[in-house]
């Protein structure tokens, strides 16, 4: 005797977040049985496509996720077989899989008809779909979402052991959002809010993997290993909330995916703190003056302010030109946070530096450009105190 | 008189991208009422079109408003080819055309294509202007109000039951049609669709006359459903019960049947209806088991099998026929009581002085199964009967247009077409009715009629032949009762003087009888204050001297003062009023019996000689099963035989519960043919204590521990049967057996013999039904008896399975081995998905079972999971339980004889002494796993709903469905109309849409979808007394090909939340929603 055929449909859909979860997580349970369905309406095809062969080529991986959720116990106290299980997951695998469509667009699982879901629960399904590991998100973070790289995603599932099929869902939930708001006015963040119904958390995550995504900036470099996405989508809301063109005007027609042209155009001026000899001298006895006494690292300080000072400024004036734009983390990391970390200089140690960094800057009588400055640095310092540790 | 309709299509929105070029979609839609067709401009390039068309106005017949489904087609322009659909909304506008139901259509629907499922959805809004009717002669019943709850729906008050209605009509099936062939799949499942539609507004429009005739205004308990005959034809068919309901003025107390003192005299014999009755009931054919001459193939349907009596042991299918035979003189005369309903709708008879309504009261059936309290005044047991018929074309004229069709009304039947399923009906009614008359009941409740039918080549989709060789099995089922002829008259319950009128004549034979007795004289009917309404039911409506069935009678137990049977067997709903001990649980006999694979006549027959003993053993079974929960009466009894090629499958479930006015079951004995082996007895005797121990543990489990009594055995006319024995139907030793002496204690006992392999296998199956998990009941009835404290929270479910049998030899124990063990399974399987409401009861657990191709089982269940509050049940329990025994006139005396058992009363939850073991770790480790295992929990910690909005418009309503005919915790306030829907989806890419399962389960939830956004449409927040009434399946996976037919129906109803009950919010955010669908109507 054999099951043919075996379904559960209830009225008010609540799904086991476990087994949620393990679908998220790819283990495919339902093996060859399930493709997409493709009659509720025919948008994301090509996304599908690819979920397609996903699905078919993990047949061997049936009983997955019925093993992970018997070894959960949750079959204690409950009178119920392996064989209950595994229909109760199928039902359930179904059921995620119909309302995957209604995710890639989560206004619509709100009114669309066939689910009955209590609001609540889809808050969760959103949350849950478009929730990602940060292990996954830190190797694609910059890329291109493009074609090329979704083929070499199979790579980066062998390295950080996230499934394939679980890395193809956050590769296109990154992809998704970030089709939608490129064409979108107004600000990142309230965007992807409104779009995606996301938690404010998430919706600043997506942000920074949008904004990163856009300006491709380079974060594989092994130097910035030591960074985790949380420091990287930190420094993306410092450059979406000030160095966009949102950030002055929120009612400004362009959005705030892409760096002001205008500011990156001032930061050239800024070269003058460096090839000006007076101005750099000055500023350097004004920062080494408030500096004497409060610092153990001073002796370092003063003997590299120059070459630190050269690095900052010298990143700022390149920022005209993209691909140093791509650069900048790695930038950062080289030409200031390294030889900082060298010369051992404590977390308290950059804070004090850099605020007297910046604020001696006012003094300077000749120093015309105080705004941008000012702009640039309150990123930059914000940015480099993030990203200094080990 | 016309009425004028009117139709505005707003918007559409997720419409499917059709134009692969620019991935938008260019819709416009077509409005269709009859043959007139609006159609809206074209809204460009986009998925979420705004057409906000004008209002479309349709000018028709109110005839045609009933009939004609409202059709809204959404396509997508195409300059170059023809325009493609997208999909269609059929939109019934029957709610519109009562006052007292909606008023207006709005919403949104989803857009149905049968090959493609739900594509997007679209806002429409309907109106209805009527004018008001004044022609007599007219042939629209706009005004009746349908409904499917089979209780007195619960805003309204019952002034008047007049009785059964019934209507049938036939037509051909599109899908055989010979422009089958060339048309789209599309187009067939459209036509189907609309016929289907069409059919059922007219059946509803027919019924809703012959209502208007009898003097109602409402149809209750309405059954429709539909026979797929293949190339015979499409039969819809629906019965229900008329009546007068008058809308309850919230508030007002409903108080509609207290009339105690008017009671008695009011079951007057009437002598005038008894003359137009009397010769009709001589008609009766004189043995149910010869048919009329039939020119057609109708086999000798010896399906008759005998009335499904409580203890009925060993009669067989003659037996059964013989006793109607020698009783129908008896009742005519004796008790007289059978044409109480023919009274009220008396004046109305001589009024119209049509035949046709006179025929139609010739079937004083009710197919209500819950009553207001009093009308029912005794009940006699399970009458059912079954006709295997020969399916053959259905002489219909040709299809020219939609109104061609043929209506093969009761009355126009005429002499030169004997054969139609009307004169097959009648029979069955015929019969039924004899066999309740048998039972000394005037009338039949919680009556239902089902039909199995089986096609030869039922595997090939879209068949271009089919045979004629169809079989076709008739079942009918229902409780003989007497009812309380005071809601049948007309103006009694207003004004009870009118009673006296008649006044009553006392039946003389009965009379004769009970005062021979000494004891209870006018209480014989039930109407007199003497019978307490909490056991009135139970006390035997027979009479005892010329019982219809063997069976134990004892004083009731609860007024001692009426006789009452042992056991107690109906298909209707547990009275409210009824005095039960413990709790009650589902009880399922399954049986699988091979058939030789045959064709034609040799096939009815081979299925007819099996029938008769299929239905003993599945009352053999619920016997059984009943004895070991320690029950007596089985309630809600429904019992389903399927035919395959190869097998038959019949499926009998109720509801078990300990009524406490009926005697306690004895246990079960098992004996052995040779007790002279030792390891044999040793052997029977370890079956003994399984068994005992069994029975211990369920006792426990359904909390029953009845207070001890003295048995008082009266003087039954059958002698001395201390002990009734159950037979297996092979044995043919009773005489022998007979001398054995198996007393056990005082109690009596069921034998069960294990003299052959049978009976062992028997008892197996008997032990091996899985208990339920803790924290579960269920049951198939309305409400669990001993559970009252509903939370809100609930759980509608359907669920199908369709299993394949691999190996094709088997025996019959094999089969039966494997369909025990399917339905446990399914079982097993529910409880656990449904794990997160513990604690909860699974209501309405109803089995549907087919055989939908050689090897293969289909079953589907829908029902609903409640839960309840553990803490507050455990306080009633108690409360009960001490109730129940304070209230018990010999307590004092069973507290001497028994202090053991009265003290487990009050502390159920204490240890019993002799409890086995086992069932005390059982019971111990309940708490601790209910709170473990509920990896949902939100399911009933509401504090959970997050307050955060989703930023997107207006909500989608929240709209709970349930099979029963209310939602705890609730008061629903207005009936919005029937909802009656019949959907097919095909498909030719099975694999793509994850084959059968997710083809079936994506088509499923989307008829919840379609279902719950016409409620919502109406202005309702839920659907009531929700059934799937059919779930066809076939599937052909080497074309990669499936199709389903679903129909499901169900009353739309606006309810609000008990204010006055501890504020527990809903399962979900109904009350916002709610609230806004009310305004909407209001």
């Amino acid at each position: 005797m054999s099951v043919e055929l075996d379904v559960f449909v209830v009225n008010t859909t609540i799904m086991d977040e476990e087994v949620y979860q393990l679908w998220l997580d790819g283990y495919t349970g339902l093996g060859h049985n399930i493709n997409q369905l493709t009659h509720i309406d025919i948008l994301d095809t090509v996304i599908h496509q690819s979920y397609e062969s996903c699905y078919l080529s993990a047949p061997s991986s049936v009983n997955d996720a019925v093993k992970v959720r018997m070894e959960g116990g949750v079959l204690e106290g409950c009178e119920a077989s392996a064989e209950v299980l595994h229909s109760d997951t199928m039902d359930q695998y179904r059921t995620f899989q119909m309302c995957e469509r209604l995710l890639h667009s989560p206004v619509k699982l709100a009114n669309q008809l066939l689910f009955q879901i209590p609001p609540h629960r889809q808050v969760m399904l959103i949350e849950r779909y478009y929730a990602f590991d940060s292990v996954f998100v830190r190797e694609v973070l910059g890329k291109k979402l493009s074609k090329g790289t979704k083929k070499d995603l199979d790579d980066v599932s062998a390295k950080t052991g996230v499934t394939l099929k679980s890395c193809r869902r956050q590769f296109d939930n990154f992809k998704r959002v970030f089709k939608v708001v490129e064409e979108l006015k107004g600000p990142l963040v309230e965007n992807i809010r409104q779009h995606f119904l996301l938690s404010d958390k998430l919706a600043r995550d997506y942000a920074a993997i949008v904004f990163f995504a856009n300006n491709r900036f380079e974060t594989g470099k092994k130097k910035l290993h030591y960074l985790t996405f949380q420091d990287f989508a930190f420094c993306a809301g410092q450059l979406i909330s000030n160095w966009t063109v949102g950030a002055l005007d929120n009612m400004v027609e362009d959005m705030d995916v892409d760096l002001e042209k205008e500011f990156l155009q001032d930061l050239k001026e800024l070269k003058i703190l460096i090839t000006d000899r007076d101005l750099l001298d000055q500023h350097k006895s004004l920062v080494c003056t408030a500096l004497r006494g409060k610092t153990k690292a001073f002796n370092e300080m003063e003997a590299n302010f120059k070459n630190l000072s050269r690095g900052l400024v010298n990143i700022a004036a390149k920022l005209t030109n993209t691909k140093e734009v791509r650069d900048f983390f790695i930038d950062l990391v080289e030409k200031f946070i390294e030889p900082c970390r060298s010369d051992k200089w404590t977390a308290g140690d950059m804070r004090l530096y850099l605020t007297h960094y910046t604020n001696s800057a006012h003094v300077l009588d000749t120093f015309k450009h105080q705004v941008v400055w000012d702009r640039y640095m309150g990123v930059i310092k914000s940015c480099i105190l993030k990203m200094y540790h080990d | 008189m016309p009425g004028k309709l009117k139709a505005k299509i707003v918007a559409g929105r997720h419409l499917p991208v059709m134009d692969r070029a620019s991935d938008l979609t260019d819709a416009f839609v077509e409005v269709k009422f009859g043959n007139t067709t609006f159609k809206t401009d074209v809204y460009p390039k986009s998925l979420n079109p705004q057409w906000n068309s004008e209002w479309f106005k349709f000018e028709v017949d109110d005839e045609d408003l009933q009939d004609e489904p409202l059709q809204i087609t959404v396509l997508d322009h195409d300059t170059y080819s023809a325009n493609d659909a997208i999909g269609k909304v059929y939109i019934d506008i029957d709610p519109l055309l009562s006052s007292e139901a909606a008023t207006v259509i709005s919403g949104w629907f989803p857009i149905y294509d049968t090959i493609h499922g739900i594509r997007g959805e679209i806002n429409v809004l309907v109106k209805v202007d009527l004018f008001n009717d004044l022609n007599r002669f007219r042939q629209s019943s706009c005004g009746v109000k349908f409904f499917c709850t089979t209780s007195i729906p619960r805003c309204y008050r019952a002034a008047l039951v007049h009785g059964f209605v019934e209507e049938l009509v036939v037509n051909e099936d599109p899908e055989y049609q010979w422009i089958d062939r060339i048309r789209t799949p599309r187009a067939s499942n459209e036509a189907r669709q609309r016929l289907i539609s069409l059919m059922s507004g007219e059946l509803q429009r027919k019924i809703g006359l012959k209502v208007l005739e009898m003097g109602g205004n409402a149809v209750v308990g309405y059954l429709q459903c539909f026979d797929l005959e293949g190339e015979s034809g499409l039969v819809v068919r629906a019965i229900g019960t008329a009546c007068t309901l008058d809308k309850l003025i919230p508030g007002s107390a409903s108080n509609t049947n207290t009339h105690p003192n008017t009671a008695p005299a009011s079951n007057a014999c009437n002598s005038p209806s008894k003359e137009i009755k009397e010769p009709v009931f001589s008609e009766d054919p004189t043995h149910p088991l010869s048919v009329p001459p039939t020119p057609l193939r109708t086999l000798p349907s010896s399906s008759s099998p005998p009335p499904f009596s409580p203890s009925k042991l060993c009669s067989r299918q003659s037996s059964s026929s013989d006793t109607d035979l020698s009783l129908t003189p008896k009742m005519g005369m004796g008790s007289g009581i059978s044409v109480g309903k023919e009274a009220g709708p008396l004046k109305t008879l001589l009024r119209q002085q049509a035949q046709s309504a006179l025929e139609q009261r010739e079937f004083p059936f009710f197919t209500l199964t819950c009553f207001p309290p009093g009308f029912l005044v005794h009940i006699g047991g399970v009458v059912s009967a079954r006709s295997v018929k020969l399916l053959d074309r259905i002489h219909n004229p040709a299809l020219g247009n939609t109104r061609s069709y043929k209506l093969l009304d009761w009355n126009s039947v005429a002499a030169d077409e004997p054969e139609t399923r009307d004169a097959w009906w009648e029979e069955i009614r015929q019969e039924i009715k004899s066999h309740a008359k048998a039972l000394g009941c005037h009338a039949v409740v919680g009556y239902s009629e089902s039909t199995t039918i089986w096609y030869i080549t039922h595997t090939i989709l879209r068949p271009t032949s089919i045979s004629s060789e169809e079989v076709c099995i008739l079942s009918a089922s229902g409780t003989a009762a007497m009812l309380n002829p005071r809601f049948m008259r007309e103006g009694c319950l207003d004004a009870g003087g009118s009673d006296q009128r008649l006044s009553r004549q006392p039946p003389l034979g009965m009379v004769g009888s009970e005062r021979a007795e000494g004891e209870v004289s006018s209480s014989w009917l039930g109407f007199d204050d003497a019978s307490p309404p909490s056991c009135g039911f139970c006390h035997i409506p027979y009479d005892e001297f010329n019982m219809p069935f063997p069976a134990q009678l004892t004083y009731c137990y609860h007024c001692r003062r009426q006789k009452v049977p042992d056991v107690l067997f109906t298909t209707i709903d547990l009275p409210a009023e009824a005095a039960v001990t413990g709790k009650g649980c589902l009880i399922q006999a399954r049986l699988c019996r091979t058939k030789k694979k045959a064709q034609g006549e040799v096939n009815a027959t081979a299925i007819s000689n099996l029938l008769p003993f299929m239905e003993y053993e599945l009352h053999t079974q619920l016997m059984n099963k009943l004895k070991l929960r320690c029950m007596n009466a089985l309630f809600g009894l429904r019992i389903q035989i399927s035919v395959g090629e190869n097998m038959l499958l019949g499926l009998a479930s109720a509801t078990g519960v300990y009524l406490s006015a009926l005697p306690a079951p004895g246990g079960i004995q098992i004996a052995g043919k040779t007790p002279s082996d030792l390891s044999y007895d040793q052997h029977i005797s370890t079956m003994q204590k399984r068994i005992n121990d069994t029975i211990a543990m369920n006792k426990e489990l359904y909390n029953i521990h009845p207070p001890e009594c003295i048995e008082e055995v009266v003087g039954s006319p059958i002698p001395d049967r201390q002990r009734s024995r159950l037979f297996r139907s092979t044995s043919e030793s009773s005489d022998e057996l007979s001398e054995l002496d198996l007393s056990h204690g005082k109690k009596d006992a069921f034998v069960l013999e294990i003299d052959d392999t049978d009976a062992v296998e028997d008892i197996q199956s008997l032990l091996t039904d899985a208990p339920m998990p803790a924290g579960f009941y269920s049951c198939n009835t309305e409400v669990m008896p001993g559970i009252y404290n509903w939370t809100s929270g609930l759980q509608m479910f359907t669920s199908v399975r369709v299993y394949r049998l691999n190996n094709a030899n088997l025996t019959n124990q094999g089969l039966n081995k494997i369909f025990t063990d399917l339905c446990e399974n399914l079982l097993k399987s529910l409880y656990f998905k449904l794990r997160s409401m513990i604690p909860c009861c699974l209501c309405h657990l109803n089995f549907t079972v087919a055989v939908p191709e050689e090897e293969l089982i289909q079953v589907a269940v829908t029902a609903v999971a409640m839960s309840f509050d553990k803490e507050t049940q455990l306080a009633a329990d108690k409360a009960l339980n001490k109730g129940s025994g304070e209230n018990e006139e010999q307590l004092q005396f069973s507290m001497e004889l028994c202090g053991e058992s009265t003290s487990s009363n009050n502390q159920p939850t204490a240890k019993p002494s002799g409890l086995p073991e086992s069932a005390m770790t059982h019971s111990s480790s309940r708490a601790s796993s209910s709170e473990r295992c509920s990896p949902l929990p939100e399911v009933r910690s509401r504090s959970l709903r997050s307050t955060r909005s989703l930023p997107c418009g207006a909500p989608v309503t929240v709209v709970k469905m349930t099979p029963l005919s209310f939602l705890p915790r609730t008061r629903i306030v207005k009936y919005l109309g029937i909802i009656n829907m019949f959907f097919i989806r095909e498909t030719t890419s099975l694999r793509e849409e994850g084959g059968v399962s997710g083809f079936l389960h994506s088509f499923i939830a989307e008829v919840f979808a379609m279902v719950r956004a016409h409620v919502a449409a109406l202005g309702g927040n839920a659907v009531v007394s929700y059934s799937m009434k059919e779930c066809v399946f076939m599937e052909n996976p080497n074309k990669n090909q499936a199709q389903c037919l679903i129909n499901v129906s169900g009353d739309a109803v606006i309810f609000v939340r008990e204010s006055d009950q501890e504020a527990i919010p809903p399962l979900i955010t109904c009350g916002q929603t709610s609230t806004t669908g009310a305004d909407g109507t209001t």
